[in-house]
């Protein structure tokens, strides 16, 4: 038996057992099953992608099941295994192990932990049924099994209404991009008659150039089924447009958005472009479309992160920028550059989340940057873990002397799509540098305010409950299980110092092994794989085949002016530099820069308006739209139909007062007497 | 199985419980019609078993005939075999919901119950038309009982205009047999589908089969009799309602409307297209702004029903087999989901939606059921629902992308409102202390849900179980109907990959 069809599968009995198991199963039964499992394809996963990296791997398929047959529709149940899999799969079972290992010590007080870990596991099954996948049809199985269990995971703390509301949310708007991909996939089968990935792309270049009528239109055939396909992976992926339900997620436990909302599924939009490569090649359209929107998203989001309070939501704006640099990448053909950005993104974005999670813990689930300060000293590790997570994202690193992950991954999307000589692959690498400069300055600045400076924690409510009431557990949908309120309250005599007399305590083991780990890829993951995912000879036998790997573009970003490969180190410092003199050396700029530019300021801090419009072109509309088709059902319809009828019927004759006073059973005699006659003169005739 | 009437002793079983259930106690009545049931559905089960898949297309036919050119015939293909397996399945699962809902005039209703599932294996089982039309319309009498008897505070109401609607059909369908049966000089189903009906008289039948067939699906904009008659309707009402009773309006079209009217089909497509967007669009979005559950689940049978008739009239293979797994997969989860309504009505005595709230932490068992359905209402992937709505809107789409994208967009307005519904439900926090008291599932109504939930994960893994047997009948169908089929709107023309590489060729060169 192939190991992948343990390492897909024990996840998803894992989660049947915790979950159905539930209480009857017990917490730490439920947690050993579910961590266990996934630590066992961790274990099985490793050893897959270590043979692709040495090159002595061949892909495979390993049937398991047949699953539709109608006509020339056809697709089963597969598990595909090549360098593109193996990879995802890497980042899939190490992260999803490492956050169920985090979540023992994060939920630890958490009624409901087998339903969690439970989730944690059947999201970590449908990932994998996502990369595994050798049709379209199966791909969006797991596309959709994701969303199924990111919906469960955001509205974990169901009886806090704004996770309810997220949790649709999230779960509506990605449909709205799974219209997209469904009717892509309906495209694919009427153009290939086919929905098996290989044979789709063994065929897409005899299709260049063709047309097809799609809407009333003749359009170009690969482009419309790609920006179909695409649809899908900007709701996926949360670019602009569909953006909208990433931050909400944040509703959801923290290490479910350093699992979900960060390393993995997030990047499933960018999986599905590169594992359809050889399709999106064949359309200049497309991938011009793809381009346009991984900058855009890649800069508005940036320009959100630099706004936000909440420590996650500034690292989830982060998310959806370092989501854009990814798909810039596949837009002008650097597929090797885009995967490997989300590998190392996985990482240092994991950790992040993370980190994150514990410096919450920390603060008795306090998530405003405003009321954290000097926390380096009172939670070293978790600070040592932030750093290493920061230095990755912002990119850390000088080509001649090596640097952090997203050193190697960003430079290299920059780079690519510089190279690229288009005006748009120039207008992609711009905005990849403006936002490498917003990127720096959000990251340090979450660092600053976090971290640095004086303790402003006696303004925060959380913090105040945590010294005034030590024991009162009201909170129950919080992000955080309780923390150690017992030792957190000391007396109320500091309250100047800004500490409010509070003591934040580093986490658990559990916590920051994960921590460790992740920062350890977070360091080194870039230096290590950037040969094999991105170098000119590395690559072609790394990947072989399982992406379109341009050898010409990655021969032309190695001879770049140095200006262009020093820009991001260089922004990196401006905004870093900015993010020190801002909140630490004259913390007054900041709230004189908002006074200046209050326009500009309202704008970004609302997040462009973008909720506040669908609120009002989609919800609303269809509110109304639902309440006056109501009304036309009883008004128009009924009026006209049946209690027209009725009241005709009841001025004409009291024969309907008959029928409804239980005579009605003669109906059937009548009925079967008149039939009788009727046909008898039909036969006789 | 050579010879012996296995569809005639189906048939049988429950009318003669129904008699007897006449002469019993409450209790009796009960036992009765559980045991009559559940004898039927085995016998479903042994006519599955021994149903050859890849034999011949009319298997276990029975002829009789009887006075005036009526005959008995019966018969069936695996179309027909899979909505009998459908209803045999739902029966016993009707009479457990009733089990204690019911208390009034229990004899007579278990008695009108069995009755229903006498008329419905044998409308999927005629093959004599007007042996057809006495079970297709009859059909309505113990249905119209139900509500009428049995039902909520407006039932007389709802009984009504659920009659009056589905007569009005009836009345036309039934001159159009005639005229048919004169023109054919046959009154043997099989003989009429391969029969060519002159076209111009082809398109008179064909308005006139669906003038019934439309009531009945119910389709857009004669649906209003639904959502009333689901409100007023006991739970096992609504149950056989949405998990059978509608199905007849598909059954209708595949049985007669396609196979004996191709042309007229093809020429009255555009016709059904544009209502079945129209409902998905508009009964979806009704659907989002009801406070009443019962009612949102109505009107969401609407909008999937949409999907069905879609499908049917796709002209393709894909199409059709979608329609038919929409088909199955609605009767078993919408059926789940009026059941789990049901659950909750029996507690409280309220469909109110904001009487409820928080039911994850009292009822876990509950939710976890709700969730599922919900789930597969929504047609997520691994559930019968996805199945069957990606065939029919994958054939739709091969036919027209226009009705392919609005139509698709029910997935969205479909998770709309079914999770807004599970939000307001089983979410937040509890509000109402009485909601808040509920005991969860017990072991009858676990009994009820179980096998309906592993079924719809079944189908959505594994649909071959179910959609094997009709493969070969759709295949006839589509072979029918090739000879009308519409021309699609997404002609691919050749592609040019010679020019294409000769220009990449020139490129390279030139660089």
């Amino acid at each position: 038996m192939h190991p992948i069809l343990f390492i897909v599968f024990v996840p998803l009995l894992a989660a049947a057992i915790a979950g159905l198991g539930n209480k009857a199963l017990g917490k730490i039964p439920a947690k050993v099953i579910t961590t266990g499992g996934l630590f066992l394809s961790c274990a099985l996963s490793w050893p897959i992608f270590l043979s692709f990296l040495g090159g002595h791997a061949e892909p495979s398929v390993t049937p398991v099941l047949n699953w539709v047959q109608s006509g020339g529709l056809q697709f089963n149940w597969e598990l595909r295994v090549d360098t593109l899999t193996a990879v995802m799969l890497v980042v899939i079972t190490s992260v999803s192990s490492l956050v169920h290992l985090y979540s023992w010590g994060y939920m630890d007080e958490e009624p409901d932990q087998p339903r969690f870990f439970a989730y944690l596991s059947l999201f970590t099954f449908a990932m994998l049924m996502l990369v595994t996948a050798n049709n379209l049809v199966q791909m969006f199985f797991g596309w959709e099994g994701v969303g199924l269990a990111s919906y469960l995971l955001i509205g974990f703390w169901f009886r806090k209404p704004s996770a309810g509301a997220a949790a649709i949310k999230a779960f509506v708007v990605n449909r709205v991009g799974d219209l997209g991909f469904m009717m892509g996939i309906f495209g694919v089968f009427l153009v290939f008659k086919t929905v098996s990935i290989p044979e789709i792309l063994a065929h897409a270049h005899d299709y260049a150039g063709s047309t097809i009528g799609f809407l009333g239109y003749r359009v170009d055939t690969l482009t419309v089924l790609c920006l179909l396909l695409f649809i899908g992976a900007m709701g996926k992926s949360a670019q602009l447009g569909l953006h909208t339900w990433l931050p909400d997620a944040m509703e959801g436990p923290t290490p479910v958005s350093a699992l979900i909302h960060a390393a993995t599924m997030v990047t499933a939009g960018v999986f599905m472009v590169c594992r359809l490569s050889p399709l999106f090649v064949e359309s200049e359209t497309a991938l011009h479309v793809v381009t346009f929107v991984g900058a855009a998203t890649c800069f508005f989001a940036a320009t959100i992160g630099t706004t936000q309070w909440d420590i996650k939501r500034v690292i989830a704006y982060s998310t959806c920028s370092q989501l854009g640099y990814m798909f810039f990448a596949a837009g002008v053909g650097a597929f090797g550059p885009a995967m490997f950005h989300l590998f190392t993104h996985a990482f240092f974005k994991a950790l992040l989340f993370l980190g994150a999670g514990s410096v919450i813990h920390a603060m008795h689930h306090e998530q405003d940057m405003r009321y954290y300060g000097g926390l380096w000293k009172k939670i070293p590790w978790t600070f040592a873990a932030m750093m290493a997570g920061t230095l990755a994202i912002t990119g850390v690193g000088l080509e001649e002397i090596g640097g952090f992950a997203g050193f190697y991954s960003k430079d290299a999307i920059i780079e690519a799509a510089y190279a690229k000589g288009t005006g748009l692959g120039h207008f992609a690498a711009w905005m990849g540098i403006i936002a490498a400069l917003l990127t720096s300055f959000y990251s340090w600045r979450l660092v600053f305010l976090t971290f640095f400076g004086k303790p402003r924690w006696n303004q925060s409510e959380h913090i105040q409950h945590a010294v005034h009431d030590a024991h009162g557990h009201d909170d129950h949908g919080h992000d955080h299980a309780h923390g150690h309120d017992d030792h957190h309250a000391h007396g109320h005599k500091h309250d100047d110092d800004g500490t409010a007399g509070y003591h934040p305590h580093e986490s658990p083991l559990v916590m920051m092994i994960p921590l460790a780990i992740l920062s350890f890829g977070a360091v080194f993951a870039g230096a290590i794989f950037h040969h094999a995912f991105t170098g000119i000879e590395g690559a072609p036998e790394f990947w072989r085949g399982a992406l379109v790997f341009n050898h010409e573009l990655a021969e032309a970003a190695e001879h770049l002016p140095e200006s262009i490969k020093l820009a991001p180190f260089i922004v990196m410092l401006i905004g870093a530099i900015t993010a020190w003199v801002c909140y630490l050396k004259v913390p007054s700029i900041p709230a004189a820069f908002v006074k200046a530019f209050k326009p500009l300021h309202t704008f970004v801090y609302n997040k462009w308006f973008f909720d506040e419009l669908y609120d009002f072109l989609f919800v609303r509309t269809a509110f109304a739209l639902g309440k006056i088709f109501w009304k036309s059902d009883k008004a128009v319809i009924d009026g006209l139909g049946p209690d027209g009828a009725a009241w005709v019927v009841a001025k004409g004759s009291v024969g309907a007062r008959k029928v409804q006073s239980g005579f009605l059973t003669s109906y059937a005699l009548w009925m079967l007497v008149g039939l009788v006659a009727a046909v008898t003169w039909v036969l006789k005739h | 199985m050579n010879g012996f009437p296995i569809l005639s002793l189906m048939l049988a079983v429950p009318l003669v419980a129904a008699i007897a259930c006449l002469f019993a106690d409450a209790k009796g009545a009960r036992w009765v019609a559980l045991a009559a049931t559940l004898v039927d559905f085995v016998l479903g089960i042994i006519l599955w078993t021994h149903f050859e898949v890849g034999g011949a297309q009319w298997q276990f036919q029975e002829s009789v005939p009887l006075f005036a050119g009526f005959k008995w015939a019966l018969g069936i293909d695996g179309i027909a075999l899979t909505l009998i397996g459908l209803s045999v399945l739902l029966m016993p699962i009707c009479i457990g919901a009733s089990w204690h809902a019911i208390e009034k005039r229990v004899p007579e209703y278990m008695a009108a119950f069995l009755l229903i599932e006498t008329l419905m294996i044998g409308v999927f089982t005629a093959q004599d038309i007007f042996l057809f039309y006495i079970m297709f319309e009859a059909g309505l009498i113990p249905m119209y009982l139900i509500i009428g008897i049995w039902g909520g505070a407006d039932r007389i109401y709802a009984s009504y205009k659920f009659f009056l609607y589905t007569l009005l059909g009836s009345v036309l369908m039934l001159i159009a047999m005639m005229w048919m049966v004169n023109e054919a000089g046959t009154t043997d189903v099989p003989t009429l589908m391969a029969y060519n009906f002159p076209v111009a008289a082809q398109k008179w039948l064909w308005l006139a089969f669906f003038a019934s067939f439309a009531v009945k699906m119910p389709m857009w904009p004669v649906h209003t009799w639904l959502p009333d008659a689901h409100v007023q309707a006991p739970t096992a009402g609504s149950v056989i309602l949405a998990g059978v009773l509608l199905k007849m309006g598909g059954y209708g079209f595949i049985r007669f409307s396609l196979p004996m009217f191709p042309e007229a089909s093809a020429y009255f497509a555009p016709l059904i297209w544009g209502l079945s967007i129209v409902a998905v669009v508009y009964t979806s979005l009704v659907a989002l702004v009801q406070t009443d559950m019962k009612k949102l689940i109505a009107y969401s049978s609407v909008a999937h029903m949409a999907i069905v008739t879609v499908g049917l009239f796709a002209f393709n293979q894909q199409g059709l087999e979608g329609s038919i797994a929409v088909m199955l997969a609605h009767g078993l989860v919408s059926g789940a989901l009026f059941l789990c309504v049901g659950v909750i009505y029996d507690r409280l005595h309220t469909r109110e939606i904001a009487r409820y709230g928080g039911l994850s932490i009292n009822m876990p068992k509950y939710s976890l059921f709700f969730m599922f359905f919900t789930m597969a209402s929504v047609g997520l992937p691994g559930t019968a629902n996805f199945v069957g709505e990606f065939l029919s809107l994958a054939g739709i789409y091969q036919a027209s992308s226009w009705i392919a994208l609005i139509s698709t967009t029910g997935i969205i307005l479909g998770a709309a409102y079914m999770l807004y519904l599970y939000r307001r439900v089983a979410f937040g926090e509890q509000k109402n202390a009485d909601a808040a008291a509920m005991p969860d599932i017990d072991a009858r109504e676990w009994l009820l849900l179980a096998p309906l939930a592993a079924l719809t994960l079944w189908m959505g893994v594994y649909p071959e179980t179910f959609m094997a047997p009709v493969h070969a009948d759709v295949a006839h169908l589509d072979a029918r109907l090739a000879q009308a089929k519409p021309k699609g709107d997404a002609q691919v023309t050749a592609g040019h990959p010679e020019a294409k590489a000769e220009e990449a060729h020139a490129q390279g060169s030139a660089e």
